[in-house]
């Protein structure tokens, strides 16, 4: 496979074969080098890459500094296609639709927070439900559950969690438009009636941390941001309900892709054309699932305050929500194609969306100065916040990095350090983890994912998202 | 026999034994692995179910699939499994894969099964069913 060096940090494949377009690559000659390394394997970033770029009515698809190699599709990719050619392909969002992170800022210090971390560790350990079959605190019934289906994050308002005012602070508002609960199975529901507010396991965490460090003086004033005040992530998605929405559309793409003879090079990029009847309902399902998951992260977020409430005596109402973003997801957005604007399908796999300044899908607080984002590094690593720029419009279909990306596979970082001992080199870095499952942390090690600080000095140095703020991890929670 | 193998995000799973259910068994053992221990959990309750599928590799897609469900909905983990794979073809030649299972396990016990990660799903990646000399191998990647 031939990769061109457009200009520094970009790079494009070669158009061949069944390619439909020539996709970019946001990336360095180290991050490119790793690349062609993995190539050796069957499924390579590369490889599935190349295959992305031969489906039908796809205009565009780039792939972020943290690339690597997913089912399919490879995590760290958007791609965007023409409503009326184009396809909806399941790869291109993945199972946990909507995963992402939604984001708080405290107003206590570091300071205040270490006089008091060991308690608040515990007391968010208990708050926050996590871990193989874990429930949360609220079983919906089957008309509750369409109602976040349809309404996302506002209904959880409606139960009392978190106020009206902070939807604002959310991508899409807490609720994308058009969800159509008719599109997700009552298997789905029945899995996901004790899901709503539970983070899940594997790379999913709560995490406190400290805002550490101030790059974007003007950025960071008009977010809200002080050095040395503290800052909480919450990385988790639409859990059961988004898995079991996939289980149940794989076999319809499956089927849609034979009925309208559409020819993949493998078969986990099943997909159906976008304006099918398959397409669209699995559109809706998409959104269901976002919805879900918008709701779900959103009475974390308030549990959370409740906690640091409970902890420290101040008001849950002084905790703001500062921002929450999805990197799986599926949406029609304006964007340019061929030098006009259009609508366009645009799906993220392990992208976030990143929107520059006056874009009127931004919070009118933030809005002269670019969308936040929040980029999660590791347990034992800086997390960072970004803003989206003009030039990602241009080039990347408004989209950046959602983290550091792996490095290691699953398998081989158990055979690194084990869960205990990872335990005790973070808590003499002064980080607390509190794991429901110690074995599972190995495979979440810090040395398992790529140098998040290399990863977002190409999207900084390429100018498509631009460092505001550096988090450093004081309080993890996992499953 | 079951076993992992190298995926950079995800888990692949692999299931070999001498007749296609075997194989299966064997790749649900796998699935039940990357959660807890299989020795560690034991075959006290069963559960019945069937899918059913248009080829053998979404067949196997499927069957992985409902164990998950029925972890999340029953809240169990399962370390015994027999199985029967049947097909049969309509008037126009298509043909349908049915597996009928009982599946047998425990409640999850996190203080028991030492819980690792939760997986998210079963994906048509390095999907393969297939009959290699006198072995069967069933195998696909985990979303985790």
């Amino acid at each position: 496979m031939e990769i061109k060096k457009l200009k520094n940090y970009v790079y494009e494949l070669d158009k061949t074969g069944l390619m439909n377009i020539a996709p970019r690559i946001y990336a360095n000659d180290e991050i490119i080098s790793t690349l062609r390394e993995e190539e050796k394997n069957k499924n390579s970033s590369l490889k599935q890459l190349e295959n992305v770029s031969t489906l039908p009515g796809l205009v565009g698809a780039v792939c972020l500094a943290d690339v690597h190699p997913g089912y399919g599709a490879p995590i760290g990719t958007t791609t965007a296609s023409d409503l009326n050619e184009g396809v909806i392909t399941f790869a291109a969002t993945g199972f946990d639709i909507n995963c992402g992170i939604h984001s708080l800022i405290v107003p206590l210090t570091s300071k205040e927070i270490q006089s008091k971390k060991k308690e608040l560790a515990e007391q968010l350990f208990k708050d926050v439900p996590a871990g193989v079959g874990i429930g949360g605190k609220l079983e919906l019934n089957k008309s509750e559950m369409d109602n976040v289906l349809e309404k996302g994050a506002a209904y959880a308002v409606t139960k009392g969690f978190g106020k009206k005012k902070d939807l604002e602070f959310m991508e899409e508002n807490g609720c994308i438009k058009g969800a159509d609960p008719k599109s997700v199975s009552d298997k789905a529901k029945e899995r996901a009636v004790d899901q709503i507010g539970t983070l899940g396991s594997g790379n999913h965490y709560c995490e406190v941390q400290e805002i550490e460090k101030i790059f974007d003086c003007a950025a960071a004033k008009a977010f809200g941001l002080d050095a040395g005040e503290t800052f909480v992530s919450i990385h988790c998605g639409s859990r059961a309900l988004g898995h079991q929405i996939g289980n149940d559309y794989l076999p319809i793409l499956d089927s849609a892709v034979k009925k309208y003879k559409i020819n993949i090079p493998e078969r986990a990029l099943v997909c159906a054309p976008i304006e099918s009847e398959e397409g669209q309902k699995y559109f809706s399902a998409i959104k269901a699932g976002t919805n879900a998951a918008f709701a779900n992260r959103f009475v974390i977020g308030t549990l959370v305050k409740r906690t640091f409430a409970k902890i420290f005596g101040i008001n849950e109402n002084s905790i703001k929500t500062f921002y929450d973003i999805g990197h799986n997801t599926a949406k029609i957005e304006k964007h340019f194609c061929a030098g006009e604007k259009q609508d366009l399908l645009i799906q993220r796999k392990g992208s976030t969306r990143g929107f520059g300044p006056n874009n009127l899908d931004v919070p009118l607080l933030y809005r002269k100065l670019g969308q936040p984002v929040i980029v999660g590094g590791s347990m034992g690593t800086n997390s960072f916040i970004l803003k989206g720029t003009d030039k990602a419009m241009k080039e990347t279909f408004g989209s950046t990095i959602h983290g550091a990306g792996r490095s290691m596979s699953r398998t081989q970082a158990l055979t690194g350090q084990s869960g205990e001992d990872l335990l005790k080199d973070l808590a003499a870095k002064g980080i607390l983890v509190k794991a429901r499952s110690v074995k599972g942390l190995s495979e979440e090690a810090p040395s398992a994912y790529k140098d998040i600080l290399g990863v977002v000095e190409v999207m900084h140095k390429a100018g498509i998202s631009t460092k505001v703020a550096k988090l450093k991890p004081i309080i993890c929670i996992k499953g | 026999m079951f076993e992992h193998f190298e995926h950079k995000a995800d888990i692949g799973i692999r299931g070999k034994g001498s007749t296609i259910e075997h194989a299966f068994e064997e790749a649900a053992k796998a699935l039940t692995q990357i959660m807890a221990s299989v020795e560690c959990v034991e075959p006290k309750k069963a559960h019945t179910f069937e899918v059913k599928a248009t080829d053998r590799g979404a067949l196997l897609v499927s069957f992985l699939n409902e164990l998950l469900f029925l972890k999340d909905t029953k809240k169990m983990l399962y370390s015994k499994f027999r199985t029967k794979i049947t097909s049969h073809k309509n008037s126009s030649g298509e043909e349908t894969f049915v597996l009928k299972a009982t599946v047998f396990g425990e409640k999850i016990d996190s203080k028991k099964h030492s819980l690792k990660v939760d997986p998210k799903a079963a994906t048509y990646s390095e999907l393969l069913v297939e009959k290699k000399g006198n072995e069967w191998i069933a195998q696909c990647i985990i979303d985790v």
